[in-house]
């Protein structure tokens, strides 16, 4: 195995492992802020237009979001099963666990990119291909805004989260990150958690209203 | 004394000379060098929009330029200065360069990191320049809506993208800060030890962090709703264009604080250093500086007392208002009660300082007229408001930072700047300031509207004072540029504590060797022990000031 040692600035890895623990910390406080002005917005139309987002929520596809949700928990727990193999120095299972988590994060946004496609045939896309259903009034097409703008941009996060993992999975291979350094691991597995609660706060806000 | 010469160790300007040594460094000391010279260079370009818009109100009619490319020239003025300089400003130049040395750390704790923030600066600033010369917007900083997204002629798409990028840059600069503060202090640099200067810092970055993201975010929605014709703001499809004005205040409020802030840390080193005491009040003023970040957060809505929100939400804010006000006045008597029997001396970066608490006040006190509920409605949208906020901003902040830049350039450069000429600099500055935005209060409570073309033919006298301090003002930012340049080639060589302060960075050369200390210092004491009546003082690592 390579030896580490911590960059000029640190005097121990530990106090490096520390420093970059903080650093996503202070990220996902960025990051919570990001989303949060998003679905605070959201919530703010919702609340004026209760009857009209309930309408057009009912066209979301409710099995594709079901499926991301239960793949992301899933993902969540391999990442928290790799950052454990990584401690306790067990290489192969670290490099399977990091494996299970990419292929089910691809599969989120095959699936995501499935029912995009499935969006537009049912013209739901403002600006692209969208047509107003009889009876529905204008507010309906500001949901499908939200909708697109909210699961896009967690669509971009999670595909900086595979590109992550897959990074981390090659770092593991090439035994720059052991049970003595596991502390990137740890950071990409804050980032990837961040990544899955996002969407348990999207999934209900964007699938569940008008379906109770 | 030639062995000494010979054997004098390598600075960080010394170390290795190539153009790539510097493009690629991950040595925070020049990369503040890197952010110093981007960031002057869009100073100039923001002062010249200023420029033409005081040459134009010379006369009532205007005319030196069209109407459009006076409201593009204002637009310009306002993002240029807001996001190309006063917020990125004294962090990313003096922070960058300070916070490690305060700390006693050997560099930022993530130096890549740090690079890269200049790099999306700068990245952001060719955006602005291509958008400028394309034909630039004419929007305001501000972008309101419905303005900006359906009627707007100018780029505001390439704008939102700009400012959209930059601030990436402000996120990353103060997260480094914060895990730098947190993380990297020496060992005795206990909170409680911490330089002001470094908690002014780490209360910026706060603020830097949870503001930022929520301006991508509007940012981001008027760019979707005018490149793709959407209606996210838009009433036609029952949005709400007040929604936006929110949105965009709960970051651009929490904004001025990012600016003023690192500014009262600056001017607490300065105005310890020459009044050789300890400041008055530490615990206080570092509750103080926090309790600020907090309120920054709670009085957006004052910005929109006149658009429409309602007397519940306007008293509230006013409230808010009036209470941010309360540890701002504290830094301010405790700035006074600092001079107060100390051994006061009258060098240059003193002179910034002093002018920074005077003009600072007068922006404060007049923010509470504003702060007012009735008051505004007369008050808003006037010329008193430009005053008010230059009056923090320009004499505020940027005469900090010119005090700090003084200050530390001995450390920064190894060389002494010419102290007459400084002086002179700094008192011009004042005048010229005052002589600029004081008719501007008088202006505004006549009742002249901002951002109007023309004006009323009896509001000349006012306007031509306000032009011709402008002037003054300008030959006052200029001079530092020639002196300082000067100084670099002909300065005499610094001491290593050329002020006899009490920082650690003080404590290495002047300037700095690659990492920072020889060895890590052992921090025993408080910041600021100046003693009055010698004028001596003893550094944070236990030895005395020499």
């Amino acid at each position: 195995m390579t030896v580490l040692r911590p960059e000029t600035q640190y005097a121990t890895l530990a106090q490096q492992g520390e420093a970059a623990q903080l650093g996503m910390w202070a990220f996902l406080a960025t990051e919570v802020l990001f989303f949060g002005g998003l679905i605070f917005t959201y919530f703010i139309y919702r609340a004026a237009y209760p009857a009209d987002f309930a309408n057009a929520a009912r066209d979301t596809e409710l099995w594709c979001g079901s499926v991301n949700a239960a793949l992301l928990v899933t993902s969540s727990l391999s990442m928290v099963l790799a950052i454990e193999a990584a401690a306790m120095g067990r290489q192969r299972a670290v490099l399977f666990w990091l494996g299970i988590t990419a292929v089910l994060g691809i599969a989120f946004l095959a699936i995501k990119g499935y029912e995009y496609a499935a969006d537009y045939r049912h013209q739901l896309v403002p600006a692209l291909n969208f047509l107003l259903k009889p009876g529905y009034r204008p507010p309906g097409e500001l949901f499908w805004i939200f909708y697109f703008t909210a699961t896009g941009l967690h669509a971009i996060h999670l595909t900086i989260g595979v590109a992550l993992v897959l990074l981390m999975l090659v770092r593991a291979r090439i035994g720059t990150i052991g049970p003595l350094y596991y502390a990137p691991l740890e950071v990409v597995g804050l980032y990837w958690s961040f990544v899955d609660i996002v969407w348990l706060f999207l999934f209900p806000a964007l699938y569940l209203p008008g379906r109770g | 004394m030639t062995a000494v010469a010979i054997d004098l160790p390598a600075t960080y300007l010394t170390e290795r000379q190539t153009v790539g040594s510097w493009l690629l460094t991950r040595d925070h000391k020049r990369i503040a060098l890197l952010f110093f010279a981007s960031i002057t260079f869009f100073f100039f370009i923001g002062g010249f929009a200023a420029t033409l818009i005081r040459l134009h109100l010379v006369t009532p009619q205007g005319g030196l330029l069209q109407p459009d490319i006076y409201n593009r020239m204002f637009t310009i003025h306002g993002i240029v200065m807001v996001w190309f300089f006063l917020i990125p400003a004294i962090p990313t130049t003096l922070g960058n360069f300070l916070v490690p040395l305060m700390i006693g750390a050997h560099d930022l704790a993530f130096p890549r990191l740090n690079l890269a923030s200049w790099y999306v600066f700068n990245l952001s600033g060719v955006l602005l320049l291509y958008m400028l010369l394309m034909g630039g917007v004419d929007t305001g900083w501000t972008f309101y809506t419905p303005f900006s997204t359906a009627y707007a002629n100018g780029y505001v798409t390439a704008a939102a993208v700009t400012v959209f990028i930059n601030g990436f840059s402000t996120i990353m600069t103060a997260l480094n800060f914060v895990v730098t503060i947190h993380r990297l202090r020496a060992p005795g640099m206990y909170w409680s030890r911490l330089p002001l200067f470094i908690w002014a810092i780490y209360a910026t970055s706060l603020v830097m962090l949870l503001a930022t993201p929520v301006l991508a975010m509007t940012l981001l929605l008027i760019g979707l709703e005018r490149l793709m014709g959407v209606g996210i703001f838009d009433p036609a499809l029952g949005g709400d264009p007040l929604l936006f004005q929110h949105m965009f205040w709960f970051y651009s409020h929490p904004a001025v604080y990012i600016m003023i802030l690192p500014a009262m840390g600056l001017v607490s080193e300065i105005v310890a250093c020459f009044a050789r005491k300890p400041i008055f009040g530490y615990t206080g003023m570092t509750y103080a500086l926090l309790a600020i970040a907090v309120i920054s957060f709670l009085v957006w809505g004052h910005h929109m007392f006149t658009a429409g929100i309602s007397l519940f939400s306007g008293i509230v804010f006013s409230l808010m208002s009036f209470l941010v006000a309360v540890p701002s006045a504290i830094k301010v008597f405790n700035w006074t009660a600092t001079l107060h029997k100390g051994s006061i001396a009258f060098d240059a970066p003193m002179l910034y300082a002093l002018g920074f608490v005077g003009l600072f006040t007068m922006g404060g006190l007049t923010g509470l007229m504003v702060a007012t509920l009735a008051l505004d409605v007369h008050l808003t949208d006037t010329y008193f408001v430009i005053a008010h906020f230059h009056y923090i901003m320009v004499g505020g902040a940027v005469s900090a930072y010119f005090g700090g830049l003084h200050y530390w350039w001995p450390k920064i450069t190894g060389r002494l700047y010419p102290e007459i000429w400084a002086r002179a600099a700094a008192i011009l500055m004042f005048l010229g300031f005052n002589l600029t935005f004081f008719p501007q209060f008088i202006l505004g409570y006549l009742g002249m509207p901002r951002r109007y073309y023309a004006y009323a033919p009896e509001l000349q006298v006012w306007n031509v004072l306000s032009s011709a301090g402008a002037s003054i003002l300008a030959i006052a930012y200029l001079m530092p540029l020639v002196y300082l340049t000067w100084s670099l080639l002909r300065g005499r060589h610094a001491s290593p504590n050329p002020w006899l302060a009490t920082g650690l960075e003080w404590q290495t050369s002047s300037p700095p060797p690659k990492e920072n200390f020889a060895r890590t210092p052992n921090v025993t004491t408080e910041p600021y022990h100046y003693d009055p009546e010698t004028g001596a003082c003893i550094a944070q690592n236990g030895t005395a000031c020499a």
